[in-house]
């Protein structure tokens, strides 16, 4: 089998078309040992050369470090920047990987599996360790079974999240260790490490990631293990009440060894190898952790290092030690003054937060600029480079206009967002795709904080007496992830507001992930599909509307019927197929008839990038005519229904 | 000791940017140097910008390149190329697709999509090295217009002192085995395009 075929195989195992999304630590596996036994499917054969460097994500290489370390059981919740880390893993041989209903869900899972004396791992975005944290901080009283990893992939510059929170607390807050690995042979390493870490102190460990370092491939050795591991049958479980009941009298004796076990690891964290002093010019010592740890190798070039694998709880005594060989200290880091704050507990002078930001992603550039205004001794960027005699030419000034991310051709979010613009209604967002209808053209929603939030704001919002219509906007996967109880209070609590549950059949933003309403598990299995409209039906919802997505009309009569009730909840299901779900289907594109449209714009509404401006001008409005890009046209007629000419048609099958 | 080479792959969401990218770190490694790539990942790719650093080295410790240091800025469409101009170190090469992507702010009509002469003015400001390839002409006569990004490859290659059966062995991984005709045939059209063979 050649490595090409092996490639395809591969996609079909992920269910992915494109081939970026393939996770290359099988295909290695495969291609440099030659031997299917690492693979799901044993009849596979493939040969070529092993031992080689490769380069993998640092998703790719926790999930590989994972196998390595031998997790039997993994769960998360898809959340960029975590998200890839779970189909990796799904493709070993004697790991169970699922998708988890939500991130505390698949931390109790890990919890059990871990209990039950099999090593298990939990990966999540930053805000989804506090959906899981109620578990979390209970978890590190209990301690582990066998080894339990939980991965914090954290969202420095927020590029797809929320907020940028620092997950780093959560080991203090907790007292457990964090790991925060480099690069990606160093995500690969950490997570076999925390694996032992965990069941050397008895803990939950944080392996910390963040954008920068999941996202980003870099070499890492893939070592062949001498035998496929043949999980055999778990021993039956040990039962241990008083370390894994916590009633409060057990809780307030587990308590005691938590603190003992954090001293045991402050001592260890001396020796730990994960920490380490790289001396070089010590004018300037240099602490640092995670990818910050390489702008700062790049920017101080040359001088002293401690690099610290792990973050919580810090070596005091290396600390201290380095410290007193450096002329001056300074703590790179990125996000919040972690370790810069217990350095300074300790009564050491040391340069941070003042100089380089505890905002946004660090670059090379802020780290530079950063130790430049702290009169540190490092070389300008232009000297960097080599190039100091060259003068920065100045840019000429053009408008370049901004590409903000749009919903696609054929999104079935379209018709929602157009519809809740027209009725001017106050509109709750929740986390997914449709949070695009917060901007142009739509502008279109007012309150977003979090999974699932937007039922419970608009049904306190309504409660405490808002006057506007209220709507709450939330999609399938995150109706299951936090939503259900949302419902249920709304429901209980005699609220009015108008829930509609976004169903476009999977998890769309993370990449199109299944969950409990696609009827498909991780592995691929075929699995019970929990229907939205039954739950909500059982939840005692009678008025409730099951409208078809591409329906314009229909999604707007449900809205006004839905939102003339007024002393009682209601729901409409929005269901249509993401375009990049094997269930949407393309239809012939639609054209403009340029003799009938008058360039009136309304189409320009629906928001549709396969919707142009035409270089005609329309004799009566004065605007520009539209046309349609066939390439990016779907043919979901969302256009074609709300132009108000009808110069929008649909071009027959044969024409396309 | 192996140069440190930065490039910068710029584009649309959906234009294959990371494939492009993927295919140029895993050249550097195979032809000996260390290599990093970065890239971000949701929110901004749908329809959105999305760039993508690759680094090559004998160690590189940085995953993204520092502004005013990048010495091939491959944007994969005009406006892009423009929009990302000052990442490319005075003098470096910038090799440009010749497509044009409308944003939403301007097919809603808040913005202007400059003229191409505007945004090439403003890529020479910076840089006299300036390609522009008809990537998406040729990758059509070829028959996929997904082939442009590999027509770009094959120009790039041309520009560095690693053999194309390097590159073209890459390529030939990373895409579909009935697509492996169609790109190499992409990529030597690349290279011819810029004067090589």
């Amino acid at each position: 089998m050649s490595e090409k075929t092996s490639l395809l195989f591969c996609a079909q195992l992920c269910r992915h078309e494109r081939l970026e999304e393939i996770n290359l630590p099988i295909l290695l596996l495969m291609h440099y040992t030659g031997d299917p036994k690492y693979l799901r499917c044993r009849s596979m054969k493939t040969t070529g050369p092993s031992g080689r460097k490769r380069p993998l994500s640092g998703n790719e290489a926790i999930a590989l470090g994972a196998w390595e370390a031998g997790v039997r059981y993994a769960a998360a919740y898809p959340g960029t920047p975590s998200t890839e880390i779970m189909p990796a893993l799904a493709q070993y041989a004697g790991v169970r990987a699922e998708w988890a209903a939500n991130e505390k869900v698949a931390l109790d899972a890990a919890v059990g599996a871990s209990f039950a004396g099999a090593r298990a791992l939990a990966a999540m975005k930053h805000v989804g360790v506090n959906v899981a944290s109620d578990s979390l901080m209970t978890l590190s009283y209990t301690g582990v079974g066998a080894g339990l990893v939980l991965v914090s992939a954290d969202d420095p510059g927020a590029f797809s999240s929320q907020n940028e929170q620092d997950n780093r607390h959560y080991a203090r807050f907790g007292k457990f260790p964090c790991l925060e690995p480099a690069d990606s042979q160093e995500a690969k390493d950490f997570t076999v490490a925390a694996f032992e870490l965990s069941e050397q102190f008895d803990t939950p460990v944080m392996l910390r990631s963040t954008t920068r370092l999941s996202h980003s491939k870099s070499a890492v050795e893939v070592k062949m293990p001498t035998a496929p591991r043949e999980p055999g049958p778990l021993p039956p479980f040990e039962r241990k009440p008083r370390k894994y009941v916590m009633i409060p009298a057990h809780a307030r004796l587990r308590h005691p060894e938590i603190e003992a076990r954090l001293q045991a690891l402050a001592e260890y964290a001396e020796t730990y190898p994960l920490n380490r002093v790289e001396w070089g010019d010590k004018r300037v010592g240099v602490i640092s952790s995670g990818v910050a740890y390489q702008y700062a190798r790049e920017v101080f070039d040359g001088f002293s290092f401690l690099k610290l694998g792990m973050s919580y709880p810090l070596p005091v005594g290396m600390i201290r030690g380095f410290a007193a060989e450096v002329e001056t200290l300074v703590v790179v880091e990125e996000l919040d003054a972690f370790i810069e704050e217990q350095v300074r507990a300790l009564g050491l002078e040391v340069m941070g937060k003042q100089f380089f930001p505890a905002t946004g992603e660090l670059t090379l550039a802020r780290v530079r600029e950063g130790a430049l205004k702290a009169g540190l001794p490092v070389r300008e960027q232009s000297q960097a480079l080599g190039s100091g005699s060259r003068e920065e030419p100045e840019t000429l000034k053009l408008e370049i206009p901004p590409r903000p991310p749009a919903l696609c051709p054929g999104c079935p979010h379209r018709s929602v967002y157009f519809n809740l613009r027209k009725r001017k209604m106050l509109v709750a967002g929740d986390i997914g795709c449709y949070a695009i209808g917060v901007l142009p053209p739509f502008e279109e929603m007012d309150m977003l904080i979090s999974m699932g939030a937007s039922i419970g704001m608009a049904h306190g919002a309504g409660q405490a007496g808002c006057p506007d219509k209220i709507v709450a906007t939330i999609g399938d996967s995150t109706f299951f992830h936090s939503g259900l109880p949302e419902l249920a209070n709304t429901i209980y609590n005699r609220g009015v507001a108008c829930t509609m549950i976004l169903d476009n059949g999977t998890t769309a933003m993370t990449g199109g992930q299944d969950n409990p309403a696609t009827g498909v598990t991780l592995q691929g299995e075929t699995t019970q599909m929990i229907n939205i409209e039954s739950v909500v039906r059982a939840m005692g919802i009678e008025d409730l509307w099951v409208v078809d997505a591409l329906d314009v009309n229909g999604v707007e009569k449900a809205m006004k019927e839905a939102t003339a009730i007024e002393d009682r909840p209601t729901v409409i299901i929005v269901s249509g197929a993401c375009v990049f779900t094997p269930q949407f289907q393309r239809r012939p594109v639609v054209e403009v008839d340029t003799e009938t449209c008058n360039g009136c714009g309304f189409c320009f509404r629906v928001g549709c990038p396969a919707i142009l401006k035409s270089d005609e001008i329309g004799e009566k409005t004065q605007r520009p005519k539209a046309q349609v890009d066939p390439l990016l046209c779907t043919g979901c007629t969302v256009c074609l229904q709300v132009c108000p000419r009808t110069a929008i048609h649909q071009t027959s099958e044969e024409e396309t | 000791m192996k140069q440190d080479i930065n490039f910068l792959f710029v584009g649309v969401g959906g234009q294959g940017i990371l494939t492009a990218s993927d295919i140029a770190a895993e050249v550097g490694l195979e032809a000996g140097y260390d290599a990093k790539k970065s890239e971000v990942h949701g929110f901004s790719q749908r329809g959105g910008v999305v760039e993508s650093h690759v680094r090559w080295g004998e160690a590189v410790a940085a995953p993204l390149s520092e502004k005013g240091t990048v010495d091939y800025l491959v944007a994969t469409e005009l406006l892009e190329a423009a929009r990302w101009i000052d990442w490319l170190r005075p003098g470096g090469a910038a090799l440009i697709n010749n497509q044009r992507i409308l944003p939403m702010s301007v097919t809603v009509g808040d913005a202007v999509y400059p003229p191409d002469e505007d945004i090439l003015t403003v890529v020479h400001v910076r840089t006299e090295n300036v390609t522009v390839i008809e990537g998406l002409a040729t990758a059509e006569r070829l028959g996929n217009p997904r082939l442009a990004n590999t027509v770009l490859l094959g120009a790039l290659s041309t520009r560095l002192d690693v053999p194309p059966e390097t590159w073209l062995s890459v390529v030939e991984r990373r895409v579909p085995s009935r697509y492996v005709d169609l790109n190499r045939e992409a990529f030597w059209e690349g290279r011819h395009a810029v004067g090589k063979v």
